[in-house]
């Protein structure tokens, strides 16, 4: 019981990366390959594309990112919290509680400032 | 097969090493056939809910439908159009399909079957199940077609929304075992958490079907708006992966509720006939997978503004609460730190599961409240500019336009 288990995560992870890929792969050599122009055109429903894709974004997406990296920062230490769970007392329990209702003063910050708002 | 591997004369390391590559080439391999018949299935039942008969031509039941599909979509010319990203453009599908086979590493099928018993199974769960955002957002921005830009963008913004709650809600079944582990966690449900945590289970499944982009929660391939979203200029078999990927998605949802929350393998002999154990680990995961496809047939799409609204002002909210609420009482109640069967998960459980309707019925009062005063919002909005009467030839029109 030497060897550490986390070989077969990678060992799994490079295998679900290559099964996938198979069929890809094989594709090449069995699907036909006959491009043409028109067959390569951006398909906008029949109209030509006009300008780039690659344009900046609604900024209101970068505010929701934001608003759930604290989340997922947030979950990140709820974790070790969670597994302690059984050793700790009714103390880090209030603690954690605490930490919470920081988390949702800001989340309620953000509400009332209105970046959970879609509609500008 | 390890110690037959250790009978013909190879050291217990090698042994265990090559019994266990075998095992996660078993699993992987496995895992991407079932898929097969998950299409196979969710066709059949989508067929039963639309009153028809679906795939019935193939094979018996038509079995053999979805490997006709899958021969033929391979033979399909895969257009690469003008100005893709190639190399994001060919790794999105298959990164789609990855992020939801690595989850099958962590299912305890049987007492003694598991891919890895990884000691931090929930947080693993976690962070292999977000790679399937950035998946969505690299197939959507390097198609080059404004379309699947955009439908990568509300897609992330959807999934990275939803995985708040949905983590909230695996942390309910780590606080209750004590452990990441998923086996641990399948081990210490005496009595399975459905009926500690009913709430938690719901929160589940939506935020996991918001996380699978489906009906009700598909603005990220909605077919009206976007043509197919993210994944409109892909063809051939790296369009058949995103379905391979969502499909064998839902069902790994169907999965991870039985695991998580309706006690996995665990059922009358399992620990003695571990075949018994698979068996029921099947048949709740289906329980869970007919709940998705039930949800999916039945409601109809929500806007993109209603999806953030309901996951960032409703299901996060009530997650934190539902989280310290079974915190709390699990910690008050006598005797949950030493649980080792049945009878002594029986009395906190039924404790908590008054807990979670008290919590359910006070969160349907204040739905039904906001519902009044929306209705009510609706009305004044109407009253102020009475355009056309409802029902009449004006205001059919528009609206049949705009769907």
């Amino acid at each position: 019981m030497t060897v550490n288990e986390w070989i077969f995560v990678g060992l799994f992870l490079a295998l679900a990366w290559l099964l996938p890929a198979t069929p890809i792969i094989l594709a090449k050599f069995l699907a036909p390959k006959r491009p043409n122009p028109i067959k390569q055109q951006v398909y906008e429903c029949g109209v030509e594309t006009t300008g780039n894709t690659w344009v900046q974004f609604r900024a209101q997406y970068y505010i929701y990112a934001l608003v759930f990296l604290l989340f997922d920062v947030e979950i990140v230490f709820l974790f070790p919290w969670a597994l302690a769970y059984n050793k700790l007392g009714l103390f880090a329990l209030f603690e954690v509680v605490v930490f919470i209702v920081l988390l949702v003063v800001a989340l309620l910050y953000t509400w009332r400032k209105r970046a959970l708002e879609w509609s500008s | 097969m390890t110690d037959s591997l250790i009978d013909i004369g190879l050291s217990r390391g090698l042994a265990v090493l090559i019994a266990k590559t075998l095992g996660v080439f078993a699993l992987a391999t496995v895992g991407l056939l079932w898929t097969f018949f998950c299409i196979w299935a969710e066709r059949k039942v989508a067929a039963r809910f639309q009153d028809r008969l679906g795939p019935n031509r193939a094979g018996p039941f038509g079995l053999a439908q979805t490997v006709a599909d899958a021969i033929k979509i391979i033979l399909k010319e895969d257009i690469m159009h003008q100005g893709v990203d190639r190399w994001v453009f060919n790794l999105a599908p298959i990164l789609s399909v990855m992020s939801v086979l690595l989850i099958w590493v962590v299912i305890p099928f049987t007492p003694t079957l598991i891919g890895v018993d990884l000691s931090i199974g929930v947080l693993y769960l976690f962070a292999v199940g977000s790679l399937g955002s950035i998946a969505i957002l690299m197939a959507g921005w390097s198609s080059n077609n404004k379309f699947a830009l955009l439908g990568a963008f509300r897609a992330v913004a959807q999934l990275i929304s939803y995985e708040v709650p949905m983590a909230l809600a695996m942390l309910v079944p780590v606080v209750l075992a004590g452990s990441m582990s998923t086996q641990d966690i399948v081990r210490s449900q005496h009595v399975m958490y459905l009926i500690a945590a009913p709430l938690t289970v719901l929160i589940f499944i939506i935020a996991s079907m918001a996380e699978l982009g489906r009906a009700p929660f598909d603005i990220l391939e909605a077919e009206s708006e976007l043509v197919a979203g993210y994944q409109t200029e892909y063809s051939g078999f790296k369009f058949g992966l995103f379905y391979v990927g969502e499909f064998l998605h839902a069902f790994t949802v169907g999965l991870l509720i039985a695991v998580l929350f309706l006690g996995g393998w665990r059922g009358p002999f399992a620990e003695d006939v571990p075949a018994l154990g698979f068996v029921y680990l099947l048949l709740k995961s289906f329980v869970g997978y007919f709940a998705v496809m039930w949800i999916r047939m039945t409601l109809p799409r929500v806007r993109v503004d209603q999806i953030l609204d309901l996951g960032w002002k409703f299901l996060v909210p009530l997650s934190l609460v539902n989280l310290i609420v079974v915190a709390f009482l699990w910690k008050i109640l006598p005797g949950t730190d030493s649980i080792n069967s049945a009878g002594d998960a029986l009395v906190p459980s039924l404790v908590l599961l008054a807990a979670n309707i008290l919590m359910i019925a006070g969160v349907g009062m204040l739905l039904r409240e906001e519902g009044r005063r929306e209705r009510a919002r609706i009305a004044a909005r109407r009253a102020a500019q009475p355009v056309s009467e409802p029902g009449s030839v004006a205001d059919a029109a528009p609206a049949g336009a705009s769907d």
